[in-house]
């Protein structure tokens, strides 16, 4: 049915989540409390999801359902974006329902199959649930299986649906990627999963598309005959924290390389869609990935390193062994460096270096596309010889923006030529109003929207990629170290330096 | 930072522009649109007020013009020019933008173009804003005979539903008028229930339909007159003694209806549709820094406000 009050010119109206329910599980977990309980309830402060929309949490935890909607309103006021109204919290409240029981439990999951029969009545949810598995990998089986079991797996008509949305990481290397997939998807079918990679629902990512195909200042220079090679940088300030448990055995690669930059070079590198919808982003994604190639000798091709202890901007701060958590055995990278090339004919001979690391110089996200020198001066070498390569950088995080790096004459009488920026900045204010990343995948995910999701294919393709990589480092022992605050290992450096080039500082 | 220019020209306020940028280094880049308002002397703070908030959203350049104050023109003393005083305010009191605010003479405001034409952003459209009272042809207006995009509010000025028919009768494509930005929540609403109506995708005929509000809300008769295009009926109006909207009853042909209620004083709103539980909806009323914010979101045209008040105005029954 086409509903007379929508009109496609009517752009005020928002695209309203239909009637459904969002049911966590480990909803006692850090990212259920810091990210996506306020997530839900900026969403209903936005009017964006509908009165029947309901909240179930799952959990080891002897509540009822009113100390789980303290625990939804403490989370809300610590970390919500939006202010805080009563109108909206009475709204959303009216629908939370809380599940006691563990992951293997046949019983919870009973309980849970009968409380969306209810809720289905009495809030109107018409069949729609969606499962966000905020748990650990290893239990996504169990989980896949105890929803099928109690019947929850598959909608009661076909009008209604059912989704089941996981978090990175997908596996630790192909073949375990290739596992869990078959465990989630032997129960729900491939476009029923969402698989989340909150960078992707950031504003800068998605403004690199509009960028790049909105315009018609870019895309002419945006392939090997004008470009010298991409930097692709995701750097954190930060240690592993209280992550030790998650992140040693998992290392930079795995965490950050694998999802987010790699779908940052996918995005950076693909044709142009025929269209915008999932469908046609997703061809060319995996295109792109599957023209990815990775140099024969590891060696040649990667850096890895490890954060020492050490001053980092005035602060005394432990090194990576040192960490609580963390065996002295281990040979977890917390930096990874990687020269990739795209053999395609937009592509061919321009490089592609992505890295990543803890306990760098700044916390930042940017892709950097660097020019080639202009093929002649028609300047005295030492007018020019301040003037470095073009470039053109989208800055992802923090201050979110794109910089135009030029060269420009330096007022006076001499002839002198040195590098300039120009800058767009969303600015600081300019984005408090736009939606949270995982605003904006929830909200994707109850309308069905999977544009912005990975699925299986390019799961599977970055870890085709990576794992050479991975099993090569597997083997030769410990990573190399480097001081905090720094950017990086020599090794990192010595990789740009075989190719003549060297790493922006971003 | 907050600069006073006292007596001076439009001219002399856009080098100031420049030369503060120049001296403190760029506070305010990628401006997309420049605002300019024509408000009354008592509005002016609220107008920027406004303005500030919404150019989070859409970095802008503000200028808001006002009378000049009747007592500041005599102690002026020389008359051999028109007197014009201005601020400027930039960084934390500008929000993400920059504020110029003119005081002039009445007659140099009835040319307001010409006035605000240095301080205009380069190549980027232009919106005229009247937060208080309407002209009564916005798009004949000197101001917004420049404007991509001609914002008037008819609930601010003192006969709103005389004022809303007014903008019917001289509606151009570009005008658009707050109190339909102010009932956005609930056209949202109302299509979400509608939906849920139209569970097995058919939505039963409907027989009748009554908006009821306040005495001079002209939003209640936009909802109604929306209401009576896209569901292709007549709506009714019916005027209670309660501030903005109160409700919304759609009813079918099969004796079911779908109620949309908000009690007097309470942001939350009750919801029924046939077959379903009453449920809450938070539908509190949106402030005009919202709306202003709302309305720049898109500089073009909303042909569905065009056609509310051109096709459905006509077809709102008093009731």
């Amino acid at each position: 049915m086409t509903n007379p009050l929508r009109d496609p010119r009517d752009k005020r109206l928002p695209r309203i989540a239909g009637p459904c329910s969002l049911v966590i599980f480990g909803v006692t977990g850090d990212l259920a409390r810091r990210k996506l309980m306020p997530a839900v309830y900026d969403l209903a402060n936005r009017g964006l999801l509908p009165p029947s929309f309901a909240l179930v949490g799952f959990a080891r935890r002897s509540w009822a359902d009113e100390d789980f909607e303290q625990e939804v309103h403490d989370a809300v006021r610590a970390h919500a974006r939006t202010p805080f109204r009563e109108s909206t919290w009475q709204q959303l409240a009216r629908g939370f329902r809380f599940i006691p029981g563990d992951l293997s439990d046949a019983d919870a999951f009973a309980r849970l199959a009968a409380v969306t029969r209810e809720l289905d009545e009495q809030q109107g949810t018409g069949g729609n649930h969606a499962f966000y598995l905020s748990i650990p990998p290893r239990m996504f089986g169990t989980v896949a299986e105890g929803l099928e079991r109690s019947g929850l797996s598959s909608a009661p008509s076909p009008h209604a649906w059912r989704r089941v949305v996981v978090e990175k990481p997908f596996g630790h290397d192909l073949a375990s990627a290739r596992e869990l997939n078959t465990a989630i998807e032997r129960v729900f079918p491939a476009e029923s999963v969402f698989r989340i990679d909150h960078y992707l629902g950031k504003e800068t990512v998605q403004n690199l598309l509009a960028l790049r195909f909105a315009n018609q200042l870019f895309e002419p220079v945006w392939n090997s005959t004008v470009v010298d090679h991409v930097q692709i940088t995701m750097a954190e300030d930060i240690g592993i924290g209280s992550r030790a448990g998650y992140y040693d055995g998992i290392g930079a690669a795995r965490d950050v390389i694998q999802n987010h930059l790699l779908q940052l070079l996918a995005l950076v590198a693909m044709e142009e869609p025929v269209s915008f919808d999932a469908r046609s982003l997703r061809i060319e994604k995996e295109k792109v990935l599957e023209a990815v190639r990775l140099h024969a000798d590891p060696d040649a091709c990667s850096a890895r390193g490890r954060y020492r202890a050490g001053w980092q901007g005035g602060e005394q701060v432990l090194g990576y062994l040192e960490e609580d958590g963390i065996p002295a055995s281990s040979t977890t990278e917390t930096y990874a460096a990687l020269r990739l090339d795209v053999s395609t004919r937009r592509w061919a001979g321009v490089p592609f270096y992505l890295r990543t690391g803890k306990r760098l110089g700044r916390r930042v996200t940017e892709v950097a596309v660097v020019f080639k020198r202009a093929p002649h001066l028609p300047f005295d070498a030492t007018d020019t010889s301040q003037l470095g390569q073009n470039a053109l950088v989208v800055r992802v995080q923090p201050d979110e923006g794109v910089t135009i790096r030029f060269g420009s004459k330096v007022p006076g009488t001499a002839m002198e030529v040195r590098d300039v920026t120009m800058d767009f900045s969303y600015g600081h204010a300019f984005t408090q109003d736009s939606p949270e990343a995982y605003e904006r995948l929830i909200l994707d995910v109850l309308l069905g929207e999977p544009p912005l999701f990975p699925q299986q294919p390019e799961v599977e393709l970055s870890w085709a990629i990576l794992d050479p990589v991975l099993e090569h480092w597997a083997r030769a022992g410990s990573p190399e170290e480097y001081a905090p605050g720094s950017w990086g290992p020599e090794s990192a450096d010595d990789l740009m330096a075989r190719d003549g080039r060297s790493w922006r500082r971003p | 930072m907050i600069i006073d220019l006292p007596d001076t020209t439009a001219g002399a306020v856009a080098r100031t522009l420049v030369d503060l940028r120049d001296r403190y280094g760029a506070m305010a880049l990628s401006r997309v649109l420049t605002l300019v308002a024509h408000a009354d002397r008592a509005e002016v703070e609220d107008t920027i007020a406004a303005a500030v908030h919404a150019s989070h959203e859409h970095p802008l350049r503000v200028v808001v013009a006002t009378e000049t104050d009747a007592d500041r023109e005599r102690s002026a003393g020389h008359r051999d020019r028109p007197h014009l005083d201005a601020q400027v305010r930039l960084g934390g009191d500008a929000g993400a933008g920059d504020v110029v605010v003119l005081w002039a003479e009445p007659w140099l405001l009835e040319d307001l173009a010409s006035l605000v034409m240095p301080l205009l952003l380069s190549d980027a459209p232009v919106v005229a804003w009247w937060p208080g009272r309407a002209p009564q042809v916005p798009a004949q207006a000197s101001v917004g005979q420049i404007a991509a995009l001609r914002i008037t509010d008819a609930a601010a000025g003192e006969h709103p539903l005389a004022t809303i028919r007014d903008l019917a009768a001289a509606y151009v494509p570009g005008d658009a008028d707050l109190t339909w930005g102010r009932l956005t929540l609930w056209r949202a609403a109302l299509a979400g229930a509608v939906d849920a109506v139209a569970t097995d995708g058919v939505l039963p005929d409907v027989d009748d339909i009554e908006v009821s509000g306040s005495v001079d809300s002209p939003s209640v008769d936009l909802l109604a007159a929306w209401l009576a295009i896209r569901l292709g009926r007549p709506a009714k109006v019916r005027r209670v003694p309660v501030p903005h909207l109160s409700g919304v009853v759609v009813r079918f042909a099969d004796d079911t209806e779908l109620r949309l209620e908000r009690p007097q004083s309470s942001d939350l709103a009750h919801l029924s549709v046939p077959g379903q539980p009453t449920r809450p909806v938070a539908l509190a009323p949106r402030d005009t820094p919202d709306c202003l914010a709302e309305e720049l979101r898109w500089l073009e045209p909303d042909g569905v406000y065009g056609e509310v008040l051109r096709q459905g105005l006509p077809r709102v029954i008093p009731t």
